[in-house]
């Protein structure tokens, strides 16, 4: 996709076309992810949408949804964080996916590994969004419902998460729960190496930043 | 010279600033607490007024006699405070007076006379006067509770009991004593932890009372199961903990306190209502975070101290409201009768209202005596403005009467706006008053979602009744309007249709 592109009407109707085939993913998962890296059904555009989506959405929700479902202290809040706190896992979780499902024989790329993924929350996405509305109207005794939904929500997107593997890698359901807990071991590895990589580069421009004050003390 | 300007103006500015230095240095002892605190829902210590401010501080040196020496027992009964001067080895009974605001000495008891012979206290460490004026001293290194009557004559004695439960080899300490409203007394020894022992006043022996449950973890059973006897043996036994302390609440309740825990606090239960079969009644629905009574949530490493709050007496008002003494920070923390936290003051150090090593605390009224076994001396806190709103508001809320409470509240609320049960006592007499909107105001300002929960169930229940003439009107103009729609577009497409 071009920024010329974006001046297309064609190109929205694709995006739409795109994003309403999630809906057909969440319910028909083993055919929807199949077609997805094969007949490109979706794209990285329609993910980005989504994912985007999924971002304010959970935004959303810690700001809006009743305060007798959810736990935010608004002193301290940062959508920032929110935001953070979606696509950093989901972005994280592509590239370890990926990294390792290579070296496992899988077929997917890591574009395509990224579309499934956030194709897979799309019931997070859409029991959030209805959990906002929800909330404002049921009491506190109630809420077993609002959190039912979200539970079941997570529950049915982390299995489309791991159907959407066996698909796009032409894995067995084995294969995939151990790519899978792999991949989550590589996030952390991930994770481990970045602080390391942070901290060693603060130290070293600690280092410089000294040896130039040396300096200059030295000199005036 | 030139000099002497300076000089002079250097003097007159030494006594300006000496002035108020001098008007703090005539300490009568009165002043404020220094920092009155509570948590907040997110469990944020927020500071707030004073509650309580030194009124007096009290020693024996302010009646001509020689200065209590390690006080350890500290009783009130209407205005005449008994002050158990341990290693004085006697009793100290003052009177307060309250239209000259005086304390006056009645009598120091060192002994009392059985048989016609002196016998003198041993290291008394508490005393108890029930309803009917006897007095009940814990003469510990005598092995003996005392049974006096008012004016400090021998009635009988209470002994070591001769019981398959008690070890005949074990001495009996008996530190602290309660006797309540069916004359059983109740008495906390030293190196007991089966809890309690339970005696007639005329000294027969019932057994224990109230022992904590003996908490065994799976792990400690699982290593007893593989461990050979002798292994066993050298294993520390699982004993109950030891209480430290008991006091006598107004329906004649014991309420005891424990500090040997050891782990959490907040699971320990270290202040507890025992009922006549030693079962632990004490209300806990404090609403935020830990619900349970037991001191600080947080535990600083400040001058030594650290680790949990450690509860050794307790002090229970007419509204069922307590307050506990912490002898780890120093520090009192009030409750009220469903156990949330109202206040907390008091703290370690060598000013007024600060212990160095408090032991006991009891009340006149509302006014709160505590003993400092360290310094000897008994500092007395009335409640200022604030403590009195925040003290009848409960009181009022203790007896059903809401609005009354409201008001109360709103009063506390001029002085310390961010009081969060002052909220919520506000919200539940809105809610007793049908001001469902008012009351869910009020429980979101302080995060009470289950009462806001009621309100909104009640209020959305109202709204519905309300409008449900509109919203079956808009739901049937909807379902009128869809109708039609779908009529309207199949009759276009079947002239498009037609047309083309």
């Amino acid at each position: 996709m071009t920024i010329a592109s974006l001046k297309q009407k064609d190109t929205y109707i694709k995006l739409g076309e795109e994003l309403k085939y999630s809906l057909y993913c969440i319910f028909h998962p083993a055919d929807g992810f199949w077609c997805i890296s094969r007949e490109k059904k979706a794209s990285v555009a329609s993910a980005n949408v989504l994912l985007a989506l999924y971002a304010i959405i959970e935004v959303l929700r810690l700001t809006l949804t009743n305060f007798q479902f959810v736990f935010v202290n608004m002193e301290y809040f940062n959508a920032l964080f929110a935001i953070g706190s979606i696509i950093l896992p989901i972005v994280l979780w592509s590239v370890a996916n990926w990294a390792f499902t290579t070296l496992m024989n899988g077929k997917g790329r890591l574009s395509d590994v990224y579309i499934a993924t956030i194709y897979a929350f799309t019931p997070v996405i859409i029991c959030n969004a209805a959990g906002i509305i929800i909330s404002q109207f049921i009491t506190y005794e109630e809420g077993v419902l609002y959190r039912t939904m979200l539970t079941v929500a997570m529950i049915w997107s982390v299995m489309l998460v791991l159907v959407a593997m066996m698909q796009i890698h032409d894995y067995t359901l084995l294969k995939a729960v151990a790519s899978s807990i792999l991949a989550i071991l590589g996030i952390g590895f991930m994770l481990f190496i970045f602080m390391l990589f942070f901290s060693l580069i603060s130290d070293s421009v600690m280092y410089f930043i000294s040896l130039y004050n040396e300096i200059v003390f030295r000199l005036y | 010279m030139k000099l002497k300007p300076f000089i002079v103006l250097l003097l007159i500015f030494a006594f300006l600033t000496a002035l108020p230095a001098a008007a703090i240095g005539t300490d009568t002892g009165v002043g404020p607490t220094n920092y009155t605190y509570n948590y907040s829902f997110w469990g944020e210590e927020i500071a707030m007024p004073d509650a309580y401010y030194v009124a007096a501080t009290i020693t024996g040196h302010d009646f001509g006699i020689e200065n209590f020496s390690n006080p350890q027992g500290l009783f009130i009964r209407d205005n005449r405070i008994y002050i158990c001067d341990t290693d004085n080895n006697r009793i100290v009974l003052l009177e307060y007076e309250e239209n000259t605001d005086s304390y006056n000495l009645i009598r120091v008891v060192e002994y009392t006379m059985i048989n016609g012979q002196q016998s003198f206290f041993s290291r008394p460490h508490d005393l108890f006067e029930n309803r009917n004026g006897e007095i009940y001293i814990a003469d510990t290194e005598n092995n003996r509770v005392l049974r006096l009557d008012n004016d400090f004559n021998y009635i009988n004695s209470i002994l070591k009991p001769y019981d398959r439960s008690y070890d005949p080899n074990m001495d009996f300490l008996p530190t602290k004593l309660v006797v309540d409203f069916s004359d059983r007394i109740f008495i906390q020894a030293r190196h007991i932890n089966m809890g309690l022992m339970e005696y007639n006043i005329d000294g027969t022996f019932y057994g224990f009372m109230g022992a904590s449950p003996v908490q065994v973890s799976i792990i400690d059973y699982f290593w007893k199961m593989i461990a050979t006897d002798e292994q066993r043996r050298q294993m520390e036994l699982f004993v109950p903990t030891e209480y430290n302390n008991v006091a006598l609440d107004h329906e004649g309740f014991v309420y005891a306190t424990l500090s040997t825990f050891s782990g959490n606090p907040f699971d320990a239960d270290p202040v507890r209502r025992l009922n006549a079969v030693g079962t632990d009644i004490l209300v806990r629905n404090g609403m935020f975070g830990y619900s349970s009574p037991a001191g600080d949530w947080y535990w600083s490493n400040l001058g030594g101290v650290d680790g949990p709050s450690r509860f050794v007496d307790v002090v229970v008002f007419e509204n069922d409201g307590y307050i506990c003494l912490d002898r780890n920070r120093g520090r009192l923390f009030a409750y009220d009768f469903q156990g949330n936290l109202l206040y907390v003051f008091g703290g370690r150090g060598n000013i007024a209202g600060r212990f160095l090593d408090p032991v006991a605390i009891d009340r006149m009224g509302t006014s709160l005596f505590v003993l400092d076994a360290r310094t000897a001396a008994i500092t007395r806190f009335n409640h200022t403005e604030y403590g009195y709103f925040i003290d009848r508001a409960m009181n009022y809320y203790y007896s059903g009467r809401y609005d009354e409470s409201a008001e109360m509240w709103d009063e506390v609320l001029k002085l310390n706006g961010s009081y969060d049960l002052a909220f919520i006592g506000k919200g539940r007499a809105a809610l007793r008053n049908e001001q469902f909107l008012d009351a869910m105001r009020f429980y979101e300002a302080k995060y009470d979602q289950e009462s806001y929960g009621k309100a909104f169930q009640l209020y959305r229940k109202e709204w519905i009744e309300a409008n449900i003439s509109t919203i079956i009107a808009i739901l049937v103009s909807l379902w009128i309007v869809t109708k039609g729609l779908k009529i309207f577009f199949k009759f276009r497409k079947k002239r498009k249709g037609g047309a083309s």
